[in-house]
């Protein structure tokens, strides 16, 4: 049955609590702590940081944290300006980019946790490999029969506006993590994600596989374990509607047939 | 452990090429519900107070037994088709699924019978 609580190896008790540093705008960071060596619980460590002297990203924090504080602290960080997509996680209840969610954006201390439902690798740090794995299933590439070209594959301005809201998407997997059906079913349900990238080919006006594609995605679990919950088009941190891109696969599912 | 590549996991028995069924009808019965519902509600209400032999009198009329007919066919099916949904997202383990799957589609066929059966009962003067 669905999990309604954590196992108990994976109960998060209380961290350590660093120092204080005097002065300046003080500012809590409770940060999600879990070693795959040590056998120990995860556990929720306390950082207090001042604002005075440090950037106003929550990822500037977290950066300051490992180099002035602990430096054990493990997380995945890269381009600090929302195009990587490497520091998505759990932020104040929600998962976005760290390097783009403001600390004052935030009341009270900031509690960071890795994007839910996944396995951790260390603190917070996921393992991405089946979210990948979704990804290379809908074979996201241009799938065409017609011989080559001698030049590019053309597209009219209208139909590659049609890709507008979805090319943008950095695959940080924030809206997958945030979808209840992903959490219950993510063996089989391929996520707001993925089905977001697979619309993205089945429109694109050069690719000739589309048929083969929906064949791909009609599938019970697949594709129809969204039920319009709509947390992911909440989650992105790119403004981008995952929730509508599925909702056009449906109705493209139903257009072939009617 | 399961040495089997992530890629193979993911794609696994591959697709049901199914679903958009179940979906469509979900949302046909959903629709042909809404106007059911109301005039059901309509015709339980009008028989406020009135006696057993006026309610069979009503219930016996060709158009309203037309009427409850369609809706305990709509409503049923709604049912096994939305219940279903439920039990896949949250009932896991194999023999549990499909004992669970089974005890949905045997337990609204009987409603729907069973409210068959009553409505053609009243329908027929029996």
């Amino acid at each position: 049955m669905v999990e309604l609580a954590l196992p108990k190896n994976s109960q998060v008790g209380q961290g350590k609590t660093w120092p204080v540093p005097s002065g300046g705008r003080l500012k809590e960071f409770q940060i999600y702590r879990w070693n795959p060596d040590n056998g120990q619980n995860p556990a929720m460590d306390s950082y207090t940081v001042d604002l005075d002297e440090c950037g106003p990203m929550v990822l500037d924090a977290m950066i300051k944290i490992k180099n002035e504080i602990d430096p054990t602290l493990t997380f995945r960080r890269s381009c600090r300006e929302g195009i990587c997509g490497s520091c998505a996680m759990n932020i104040d209840g929600t998962n976005t980019l760290a390097c783009t969610k403001g600390i004052d954006e935030v009341n009270g201390p900031v509690k960071i946790y890795p994007l839910p439902h996944m396995p951790v690798v260390k603190d917070l740090v996921p393992d991405m490999t089946r979210f990948y794995a979704q990804h290379r299933s809908i074979e996201p590439w241009l799938k065409t029969v017609s011989p080559e070209p001698q030049r590019e594959w053309a597209q009219s301005k209208g139909d590659r506006e049609k890709l507008d809201g979805l090319y943008e998407c950095i695959l940080c997997a924030c809206c997958s993590t945030s979808c209840p059906s992903y959490w219950w079913n993510g063996e089989r349900y391929l996520g707001p994600a993925i089905l977001l990238q697979a619309y993205r080919w089945l429109i694109d006006s050069r690719d000739e596989a589309t048929g083969e594609r929906l064949d791909n995605l009609e599938d019970p679990f697949r594709l129809y374990r969204c039920h319009t919950i709509m947390n992911c088009s909440k989650a992105c941190p790119k403004g981008l509607n995952p929730a509508r891109s599925i909702a056009e696969i449906k109705k493209l599912m139903v257009e072939r047939r009617v | 452990m399961s040495l089997r590549t992530p890629l193979g996991k993911v794609r696994g028995l591959g697709s049901a090429k199914s679903g958009t069924d179940h979906w469509w009808m979900q949302r046909v019965t959903a629709i042909a519900n809404i106007p059911l519902v109301i005039c059901v509600m309509g015709i339980v209400i009008s028989l406020t107070g009135a006696d057993h032999a006026a309610v069979i009198a009503r219930l016996g009329h060709p158009i309203v037994t037309i009427v409850l007919l369609a809706f305990i066919l709509s409503i049923t099916w709604h049912m096994r088709l939305g219940m279903q949904v439920v039990i896949e997202d949250y009932v896991h383990g194999e023999g549990r699924k499909i004992a669970c799957l089974l005890a949905n589609a045997f337990f609204c066929a009987v409603i729907a019978i069973a409210g068959v059966f009553a409505v053609l009962k009243l329908g027929f003067g029996a």
